[in-house]
């Protein structure tokens, strides 16, 4: 597949993130077009454009934007989930450090089109650099008159809050999200309601991720069938693929859905040299992980749905051989205890115990009764918790065993450092060390 | 220590960006941290004034989220990513050589309060493992060489870069920037690395960059106010 830079494609010029550098190549030339049409016809043509959500959940766009009440009397919101954390995503982040007026735009378009007055984009806390230059973008936006009163003379009126988070993974769950964002503990609301009829301050709002919302500005200009021409009746469009581990170029790569993984690890350079591919996770650590068996899997919704893993975020993760498949899952769940919110019995002494016979297994003092109890304490949290943290606290350890029982099995007798030296997978052995 | 009154004036700033005063809660306790290293409980009455809530229920927020410190931050907190990748690439060497040579553990500080070292989570920036942070800048692609110089620059008062971002400010200084206020260093240090442009430099090599242009509509940006 070639590569189609659109977000990216200017990302080399040293004021790509500022206005000058945006409408340099026509940066809010979507809005006019945008405004010009009815705000339900806005919405109809990122329903036909087939735009899914970017985030995670693949959600179509179009379709989110129509469940918004109308005529309802409510204010309504549009927040974009800029909370970027899952482990192996890291698309967004890039983007608002090189291209956030991609998302201002867009967050104009959206906002118009499903009537609300009132964005905001919260930010993870940990990321000031991120937050500076969307302040700086948003700053820049209301001088040129494309954010604040009657846009363009229009009459839309659009006001953007930044808002940056303070250190939780679950407040990249839609509805934690927006009780943070409400000033509370950020944990998940029981749905339905949905946050369409019932988000932000009880009010109808639509929660969008970064990507999705920075694509919709070159649907606008450039039409549904430009947008269809890339990737698959079922998942259309272009994505950002932040490639990441073995390979020998790591990055940020902007291609067509439907890219295999082979294809993109041959963008990077290949797997490192010397070495070949073990395992890959196709979109954050919430899917579960593939093998060199699936090399030739299309990166869409459907195909990597049936290979029994998940478009996710779409950024892969690639480990070669000698990394300990035990002790990356290990720490993956560490992770999902370590983010749980506590709300959900299942998810928060779940994982806990996940941890404990993971911990014993990568340590090679487990039993040969572990795995099992594994697979038990995952099957008792997945589907039994408010919010997708618990089931994807569950997917990693089913997904490692579909193709690697046998090794995890090793940790009722061998440390996992024993049969995978942890200096070997370093990036810098034997060089910079 | 307190929170000062240019402080509180900031405080009501934030305050008049959301549509409901309860949702500046977060940058008010960031606001805290800026003044006081920590949530302190000053800080927690400060912020129960401003937003009319008790104590209690600020509190109740202030202990959900990890940013937020229950004991003073030493002025350089230095994350290591531990989660999978960063780890497997070099993350979990890279913490047991710092931990050794700064003599601290997880959040810990050194006894001359310059450094607190942290296990950190994911930071979005998996492209460039190993991933460290100095007060949530960026530095990547570490080595155990270059994370001790980063060290050494920082307890001996030297600038430090971000790899990705601008010189590295104190704690206290990086949470008021959290906050929203201003500092002025969006355009200090440069984001475009090797990285960041890795598929566009490719398809600017093999000719995808100019067959995806001429696919696209070209479009005039409307005029800019003011410029």
């Amino acid at each position: 597949m070639p590569l189609t830079p659109v977000l990216t494609a200017h990302w080399d010029e040293p004021d790509s993130h500022r206005m000058s550098g945006y409408t340099r190549h026509g940066g809010y030339g979507a809005l006019p077009l945008a405004l010009a049409k009815d705000p339900d016809e806005v919405i109809q043509l990122v329903k036909d454009s087939g735009l899914r959500g970017r985030g995670g959940a693949g959600f179509p766009t179009g379709m989110k934007w129509g469940f918004v009440p109308q005529g309802d009397g409510k204010p309504h919101y549009l927040v974009i989930n800029a909370d970027e954390s899952e482990p192996g995503a890291c698309k967004d982040v890039p983007l608002m450090l090189a291209n956030p007026h991609s998302l201002l735009e867009g967050m104009v378009i959206a906002s118009y089109a499903i009537r609300a007055n009132h964005a905001v984009i919260y930010i993870r806390g940990e990321v000031p650099h991120v937050i500076r230059i969307v302040e700086q973008a948003v700053r820049e936006a209301y001088q040129a008159g494309f954010l604040g009163p009657d846009i363009l003379g229009s009459g839309f009126a659009l006001d953007v809050t930044v808002h940056a988070g303070a250190g939780a993974y679950i407040c990249g769950e839609e509805t934690a999200l927006l009780d943070s964002l409400e000033g509370y503990r950020g944990q998940p609301r029981l749905k339905p309601p949905f946050p369409a009829v019932a988000g932000l301050y009880a009010c109808p709002t639509v929660v969008n991720n970064v990507e999705t919302i920075a694509s919709v500005p070159s649907i606008v200009v450039n039409g549904v069938d430009w947008f269809r021409s890339f990737g698959t009746e079922k998942s259309p469009g272009f994505k950002l693929f932040g490639i990441s581990g073995h390979v020998n170029r790591p990055g940020i790569y902007e291609g067509p859905l439907g890219t295999t993984i082979r294809e993109m690890i041959d963008w990077a350079g290949g797997i490192r040299d010397g070495h070949e591919l073990k395992f890959w996770v196709p979109g954050g650590s919430s899917v579960p992980l593939l093998t060199a068996d699936h090399l030739d899997v299309p990166y869409t919704y459907e195909d990597l749905a049936e290979a029994g893993s998940m478009l996710g975020t779409g950024t892969p993760m690639v480990f070669d051989e000698t990394t300990s498949v035990t002790r990356a899952v290990t720490r993956w769940l560490e992770f999902y205890k370590h983010e749980s919110c506590g709300k959900c019995t299942p998810c928060r002494e779940g994982t806990y115990w996940m941890v404990d016979l993971l911990r014993r297994l990568e340590g090679g003092s487990g039993s040969t009764e572990d795995v099992q109890k594994l697979l038990d304490i995952s099957a008792q949290i997945a589907g039994r918790s408010f919010c997708p943290l618990g089931d994807a606290a569950a997917t990693p350890f089913p997904g490692a065993i579909a193709h690697f029982a046998d090794e995890i099995a090793l940790g009722a007798s061998t440390p996992a450092g024993e049969l995978y030296d942890p200096v070997e997978s370093t990036v810098f052995t034997g060089a910079q060390v | 220590m307190a929170v000062t009154e240019v402080t509180r004036g900031q405080m009501r700033d934030a305050i008049a960006r959301y549509p409901k005063p309860r949702s500046a809660l977060m940058p008010l306790l960031h606001l805290v941290q800026a003044d006081e290293g920590r949530i302190s409980p000053e800080g927690i009455t400060v912020v129960a004034e401003e937003l009319g809530l008790t104590e209690a229920e600020v509190t109740a927020v202030a202990t959900f989220y990890t940013m937020y410190l229950k004991r003073r931050s030493g002025e350089y907190r230095v994350g290591v990513c531990i989660n999978s990748l960063c780890a497997v690439l070099g993350g979990d060497a890279l913490w047991d050589e710092l931990t050794a040579y700064v003599g601290v553990g997880h959040d810990e500080t050194t006894e001359d309060g310059r450094i607190t070292l942290e296990r950190i989570e994911c930071q979005a920036a998996c492209t460039h493992a190993p991933v460290m942070t100095a007060n949530w800048e960026f530095l990547d692609d570490m080595t155990v060489q270059k994370a001790k110089d980063v060290i050494d620059r920082l307890r001996a008062g030297e600038e430090v870069r971000s790899t990705r971002g601008p010189v590295v400010r104190s704690f206290q200084e990086a949470e008021r920037t959290i906050a929203g206020v201003p500092d002025g260093l969006a355009d200090d240090g440069d984001v475009r690395d090797d990285r960041m442009l890795a598929g566009l430099r490719l398809a600017k090599e093999n000719g995808d960059f100019d067959r995806a242009a001429a696919a696209r509509t070209q479009v005039s940006a409307p005029p800019v106010k003011g410029a």
